[in-house]
Parts: structure tokens; sequence; C-alpha cells
């Protein structure tokens, strides 16, 4: 096991190098590089801001020189200052972690709390009037806009009924309530952004699991569960079940960049103050050092949640051979 | 006698013939197409033409989905907002449908160190979250419909070169590959006649529901305003500006939402069913 970790995390490491190059290609795509782009087109990006992405970056020495150089203040997590308030942007993304972790681990509740018993009962009942309407919505899943969901739960909820917040993290007073009404607040005002993160979530992982279930109905073992004369019940929700749920388990790895990099869209839209809306305020502000570590992270963290997507099965999956 | 036509269009599309819902879904993907491309005829006002006097009514005989907050009729505005949606979506997804199908060959058929490079690079690909990746790129490149039509395009590849990798894997042993390069044939005609014929079938699928995905993400980025750029109309950037009146304009929200919904779900509708159609192993 430790050797399969091992390999695991050996041939992360190119890939791990891809992304530096990547991410630092990008910086000098623009045409006559990173600082031309304010006299093009910005005017947000100062002739202070130039000197510090010339300083940043060394711009003045060789391509080589530059990268190598970046490469080490990125392995001291070391993204460099915001332009827009000259705080390090390190900081400023470890601030805003915890709101999108507690916004994304909600949701994440809920999408498996309904998906997965849903995509479980449409399996045993394949081809019934429930697994044909568990097709179709989930279709209606896949192409609904999240952005105008969104839209249109506020307006029925907040504008219309007047019964939850459209945005924001809290009520203005929340500070001086009672604790039991802080947590009820803070509730009330998670209410929309959780179930728009968990609507696009719940049609991929209940056909997911939907798929994990009808293939391990097919198998040998559960004829035989079958044939020695077990119930169905039992066969189901102890015997397929069990199997079933395996590939899902790697599905939490996989949702880890999810949890923290989160829909940056329905973040902007209610105003939650997590990486989401950083990212996307520091693309409108033209905040390279800011726009360069949420990416950074991004990357890393999605990496980070493959790998772990991948020993967990070998954990939980003895089948797998390493 | 008459001969029988067994080609592969006229199997896939007797079985997709039956699939109402699939059918649905091409029809009004034609119509779509239809309605934007004809938006200079049916179009009721100029989409540009402002009037603010007659600013945010409500929808009418007159302005049948309303005016927005500088007078503009709504409706003309979503039919022009139908071409840019939909020829975003459709270059986006040709540009990544090239450089899948080219990448995927090159990995799949040659194997080795050509696959191992290729396939690390998708790795890489895949680990940088999506959307941040087109924020970044976006903010490098600049807004415009012409940049988010290219980064789409360079971005959503991924997916289809490892599909067609997997094709020309099990492809490439088949007999009739072998005996055309007994024949003689180069690879370059061996992958491009051969192999990549047989394999178009899961490529075309994959591509239907490119062109959804392309138009769903054109449009969550121009209603973050990183997209088409007004004064041009997208259904996303009139989506943003009903964000702002939300309390007041209804149907600033609730019309372009719709379209943009009712044409990802046909794309999704005939993706479907074109899987389902071409999937042999759904063959009774």
């Amino acid at each position: 096991m430790a050797k399969y970790i091992f390999k695991r995390l050996l041939l992360s490491i190119p890939v791990l190098f891809g992304i530096t190059l990547i991410t630092f290609a990008i910086i000098h795509i623009t045409p006559g590089g990173p600082t031309a782009i304010q006299s093009n087109m910005n005017a947000k990006v100062s002739a202070d801001s130039v000197a510090k992405l010339r300083a940043l970056y060394d711009l003045d020495k060789p391509v080589q020189v530059q990268y190598l150089k970046w490469l080490g203040r990125m392995a001291r997590l070391d993204f460099g200052e915001s332009f827009n308030d000259n705080r390090p942007a390190l900081d400023k993304i470890l601030e805003k972690i915890p709101n999108t972790l507690l916004l994304n681990i909600l949701s994440l509740f809920l999408i498996f709390i309904i998906a997965v018993p849903i995509g479980v009962y449409s399996a045993v009942k394949q081809n019934s009037v429930f697994d044909k309407i568990f097709s179709v919505s989930t279709l209606i899943g896949y192409s609904m806009p999240t952005f105008w969901l969104a839209l249109l739960l506020m307006m029925y909820f907040g504008v219309y009924l007047h019964i939850l917040p459209v945005s924001g993290m809290r009520s203005q007073d929340a500070g001086r309530f009672p604790l039991y009404l802080q947590i009820f607040d803070r509730l009330w005002h998670l209410a929309l952004p959780v179930f728009v993160s968990a609507f696009g979530g719940l049609a991929s992982i209940s056909r997911y699991t939907r798929s994990s279930m009808l293939e391990v109905i097919r198998q040998d073992y559960i004829r035989t569960a079958r044939a020695k004369g077990l119930p169905e019940s039992r066969v189901i929700y102890k015997h397929a079940l069990k199997n079933a749920l395996l590939p899902i388990v790697t599905l939490l790895g996989l949702s880890l960049p999810g949890l923290i990099g989160g829909g940056f869209i329905f973040e902007t839209i209610f105003s939650w103050p997590g990486m989401g809306r950083l990212g996307y305020e520091a693309a409108m502000n033209f905040d390279y050092t800011v726009i360069m570590g949420v990416v950074t992270f991004g990357a890393v963290l999605t990496l980070l949640g493959n790998i772990i997507a991948d020993i967990t099965y070998a954990l939980v999956d003895p089948r797998i051979r390493y | 006698m008459r001969k029988k036509n067994f080609s592969i269009g006229s199997v896939v599309w007797g079985r997709l013939k039956k699939n109402k819902l699939a059918l649905l879904g091409a029809w009004i993907v034609l119509l779509l197409s239809l309605l934007a491309l004809a938006a200079p005829l049916l179009a009721p006002c100029s989409p540009f033409e402002q009037d603010i006097g007659n600013r945010l009514l409500s929808p009418s005989s007159r302005h049948y989905c309303g005016t927005d907050e500088l007078g503009r009729d709504i409706f003309s505005r979503m039919l022009y907002g139908a071409r840019v949606s939909l020829s975003v979506g459709f270059i986006a997804v040709f540009i990544s449908t090239i450089i899948g199908i080219l990448l995927g060959a090159l990995a799949g058929y040659f194997g080795g160190g050509v696959d191992n490079l290729i396939m690390r690079f998708v790795d890489i690909m895949l680990s940088i979250p999506t959307l941040f990746f087109i924020l970044m790129l976006i903010v490098f490149l600049g807004p415009s419909i012409f940049n988010v039509m290219l980064i789409i395009g360079l971005t959503g590849w991924t997916d289809l070169a490892r599909l067609v990798r997997a094709e020309f894997l099990s492809l490439k042993n088949r007999e009739y590959v072998l005996s055309a390069r007994v024949a003689g044939a180069s690879n370059n005609r061996i992958i491009f006649h051969h192999i990549l014929r047989n394999a178009l079938s899961p490529v075309f699928v994959s591509v239907i529901f490119g062109v959804g995905g392309a138009i769903l993400l054109e449009s969550g980025l121009s209603f973050l305003g990183l997209g088409v750029q007004p004064p041009d109309a997208s259904w996303g950037n009139i989506l943003s500006s009903g964000k702002d009146y939300i309390e007041k304009a209804w149907w600033l929200t609730v019309f372009p939402g719709l379209a943009i919904f009712v044409t990802v779900m046909s794309y999704n509708l005939l993706g479907e069913g074109l899987r389902d159609a071409v999937d042999p192993r759904l063959v009774e």
C-alpha cells in the first residue's frame, strides 16, 4: 500500500510541474508581455502596479530565470501582494476558504443524502415510471443554467415572497443577536446558495450512482445471493449497495477542488464572500497576483483531490491491484 | 430487387426516429438555428435602438418580451443573442473537436512516448479548474466574443481526446487496418481514412453535447461580464441586467434564461438520443 501511495505521488510530480509551466506561460501570452495590458485595454492598472509586476516576475531577466524564480516562490506559497490593497495574496485566499468550505460542505452533504438514494432506487426499478421521470429530471439538471436558477429563486423567495435573503452571509445587525439566533441567521442566508450549488451536482451524482448500481446488480455474486434464497431487499441493500457505493467514495476526493474553488458564478450572484467571488473580483480588477494565486491553489487542490480519490479507492476496494 | 440501404446513417436515423424526446430536441435545435439566421427579418425592432421613454416596459403586444433598462426591445435582442450564443457554441466546439481528434488519434495510434506525453498534458489540463482557467485567460486576453470562442474551444477538448484515443486503441489492431498497412497505406491515410471514419459516431455524439455545454458556458461568462460585451446582445448579458432589475422587471430574467435552458436542453436531448442510437450494445 505504502508503495502504491508513493508511486501515485511520484506520478503527480510531472503534472504539478506542467501546471506551473502553463500558469506561467499564460502571464506571457499577452502580446507584448504582461505589462502591455496596462496600455492596451485597462486603465485600472496603474504605472505603480506595472512596476510591481515587473519586479515580481523579474521581467528584465531571461525567461528561464523568471520561471525558476517564480517556481521558487510558488513552492513557498508566496503569490506576491495584491495590487488592490497590498496584502499578501495568500492571506486573502486563506481567509475566504472557511466561507467557501461552509457553503460547499453543506451542499455536498445535501447532494449525497438526496442523490444516492434516488440513484439506487431508480437503478433497482430500471425502466419503471420512476426511472423515466428520473432520467428526464437529471437531464433538466444538466441543462439548467445555475445562475438562472439562482436568479429565479431570488426573485421568488426574496423579492416576491420576502422570506429569504437574496445575498450576503448575515443580517446587518446579526452581531447583536444571541448565539442561537446568529446560527439561525447564518443558515437562513445559506439556504438559497446551498440549494443552488447542490442542484448542479445532484444530476451527475445520482446518475453516477444509478449506473454504478446497475453494473453491480448484473454481477455473479448478486445472482448467487438471489439463488441462495435471500430476500430481495437484503440482496439490494446489503450485497449490492455496499459494492455500488465503492466508486462513489472516490467522488468525495474528486469534489475537493469544487469544495474550495467552488462555483464562482453563484458566489458572485449571492455575494457570498468565498474563493470564487475573490477570484472573480480579482479578475474584474486585474489583480494578477490574486488570480494567479487562486488558479494555482485550485489546481494543486484538484491534483490532491485526484490523489486522495485514487488512494481511498485502493483502500476500500481490495480488487484494485497495486 | 431494390437494394436495402444499411449505411450507418440510415441505421442510426431509424433508431433515432423512434425516440420522441430526441426528435423534439432536434426540431428545437433546427428551429433555433433558423430563428437565429433570420433574426434581421423577424426582429420587430433594432436590437440596439434605445428608447429611454419606454424603459423597463412589461411584455405586451408591442414588445413581446418587454424592454430593458435602456428601452431596447428584449425579443429582438434575444433573436440577435441567439446568433451570438449559437455561433459561440459551434465555433468553440469546432476548435475543441479538431484539437481533441488530432491529439486523441495521435495518442491512440502511436502509443508509447507520444501517448504518454499527450495524456500527461490532458492530466494537467484536467487539474486546472476549468472556470478559473478560463477566467484567468480572459483576464489576460481581454473579454470579447472572439476570445470567448477561442478560450472555450482551447479548454474543452480533453474529454474528446480521451474518447478518440480509446476508440483508436480498440480499432488500430483490427484486420482492416492491418490489410491497409500491408497494402502500403501511409500512417496518415490509416489514421484519417480507415480508423477515424469508424470512430466518428461517438465523436459526433460528443460534439452535440459539446455545443450545449459551450452555450451554457458562454452565457455564464457573459452573465458575469466576461463574455460578449454590450451593446452586443447575448442571452447571458441580458440576464445580467435582469439581476440588476430583479425587483422591478421579471421579464429581463425569465425570458433569456428560458432561452438558454431550452436550447441547452434540446442539444442534450438530441445528444442522449444519438448516443443511444449509435451505441451498438443497445441493439435488440
